[in-house]
């Protein structure tokens, strides 16, 4: 994994070399924005919070598909049609069907139209909220993000620095990855600091 | 792990890899296969790479690091220690005695519990420890059955107060101290006033020891030993009347057989992980949270079931 020379600001350049099909820019220009607001919905209309990731790709990936065909024009209304047919879905098919949660579905369709809380991804808060997001790490994992994020180490570098394995330097770079994309999309926005 | 958790793992993954290490063509090229895989994998890629870019403004931070990154690694140590001060607040039941001739008291794996006796004595029981108060007009005597018990007695010379187990007697002379039984071994710890401590039952006789603050006495059915230990480190080992374990230099080898002295979810420490030492203040009964530190300290791997927690390289 580390055979080739280190790169002092690790591999930037890289962001560029995929280019996006117009399907990806929407995605990430329109649809990420809406996640803070998404995750409320599903966490008011799902009972069992465990499912919730797993809802939250499943939204994205019904809407990413439908969109190859056609770009909706209200991006917003058609993510929470998609959200609120996905968890409608969910109830039949697994029979459990409580009628409290039905009935909260179709009331929150109300919602769906007014605007909600999706943020501006350029909050003046953001860089206190990001550091408060790398402060909630555990302190090995921050430290490996601090040093690849921060101080542009490479793996190889972040390895030899903290005397870990480079094994656990990815281990800890995964899961500082996924906590600061939580952060950035605003999941954990509500938690105390 | 649901399905979707697995792909944003195996999604961050990549982005790491691609980010962090060396990136060949051939790299490329399985990430574009994954990615081709299905939309799931595309959407979990294009969230984290989408979200990532955005953290960019992190590097803002870079000039005040210095002294911050070499405050980081001891840190975590202090930032737990005072979570943990915090969280062991003194869960102690007080039971007056009423007029029984012999009480059992029992507190199971990772349990503790406090009893006053009428006479203001006060007997602490640690986790999985078994007591018998004898009551009887002529002696104050308690039987050790096993475990560990912390004793503070309020002294009378014409009525000693008297701690028998696993074939030995310990005798109060105005004193607090601890006795712990395993099997046939008793550890007796002074730490205020002074008390003797006798063989009974004896095959061959064996003289009395008389115990003074600082010695932790060590009785076999054969042996009895004496070594002296510092106030602080008495205090240390003291640390499970609050609940808490202090480890120096310890081996987690060592710290796992502690904890699961306190645990009914036992800690296994793989041989490739035994020798590693640590130090700090952990919760008796939170080996969750000692086996995470020591991941996330050592770069180690847990593996965990209803029943045990492994911990290995």
């Amino acid at each position: 994994m580390a055979e080739a020379p280190d790169t002092n600001r690790g591999n930037a350049n890289r962001d560029a070399e995929m280019t996006a099909s117009p399907v990806e820019d929407w995605f990430v220009r329109e649809v990420l924005p809406l996640e803070a607001a998404l995750m409320q919905f599903l966490q008011h209309n799902w009972r069992n919070k465990a499912d919730i990731a797993d809802l939250r790709q499943d939204v994205y990936t019904q809407v990413f598909d439908a969109a190859q065909k056609s770009i909706p024009e209200n991006t917003r209304a058609f993510v929470f049609q998609t959200a609120r047919n996905l968890l409608i879905n969910r109830l039949k098919r697994e029979h459990i069907v409580p009628i409290e949660a039905v009935a909260d579905v179709e009331a929150l369709n109300a919602a769906i139209e007014t605007p909600g809380p999706e943020r501006s991804t350029i909050a003046r808060d953001e860089l206190r909220r990001l550091q408060a997001a790398l402060d909630r790490l555990p302190p090995r994992c921050r430290e490996a993000v601090i040093l690849g994020r921060i101080e542009g180490l490479s793996g190889r570098e972040i390895a030899s620095r903290m005397g870990i394995t480079e094994q656990a330097v990815s281990h800890h770079l995964i899961a500082g990855v996924r906590a600061l994309v939580n952060e950035v999309f605003g999941e954990d926005r509500k938690r105390p600091q | 792990m649901s399905d979707a958790s697995d792909i944003e793992y195996k999604a961050a993954d990549w982005l790491q890899r691609r980010q962090f290490w060396s990136w060949s063509d051939e790299d490329q090229k399985a990430l574009d296969a994954w990615l081709a895989e299905s939309s799931a994998h595309r959407v979990a890629f294009l969230r984290l790479k989408a979200g990532y870019a955005q953290t960019e403004r992190l590097v803002a931070l870079r000039n005040s690091k210095p002294e911050r990154d070499r405050r980081i690694r001891t840190r975590w140590i202090h930032a737990a220690a005072v979570l943990i001060a915090a969280c062991a607040i003194g869960a102690s039941a007080t039971f007056f005695i009423a007029k029984p001739e012999s009480v059992t008291y029992s507190t199971p794996v990772g349990g503790r519990q406090t009893l006053t006796l009428a006479d203001g004595t006060r007997i602490e029981l640690n986790t999985d420890t078994t007591l018998k108060l004898n009551k009887s007009r002529a002696t104050r005597s308690v039987t050790l059955v096993k475990g560990e018990a912390y004793f503070q007695v309020q002294h009378d010379a014409q009525r000693p107060f008297v701690v028998e187990t696993a074939g030995h007697t310990v005798t109060d002379l105005g004193t607090k101290f601890t006795v712990h039984t395993e099997r046939d071994r008793v550890e007796v710890r002074l730490v205020e006033g002074q008390a003797r401590l006798d063989a009974v039952d004896t095959a061959k006789p064996q003289p009395s020891m008389l115990l003074k603050p600082g010695d932790v006495a060590i009785a076999t059915a054969n042996a009895m030993s004496v070594k002296r230990e510092s106030m602080s480190k008495l205090a240390d080992d003291l640390g499970w009347r609050r609940g808490l374990i202090v480890f120096h230099d310890t081996t987690l080898a060592d710290a796992a057989e502690k904890l699961n002295r306190y645990n009914t979810n036992k800690l296994e420490v793989d041989r490739t992980a035994a020798k590693l030492k640590i130090n700090g203040t952990f919760r008796a009964d939170d080996a969750q949270t000692f086996a995470q530190m020591a991941r996330d300290v050592f770069g180690l791997r847990i593996t965990a079931t209803s029943d045990n927690t492994r911990l290995s390289r």
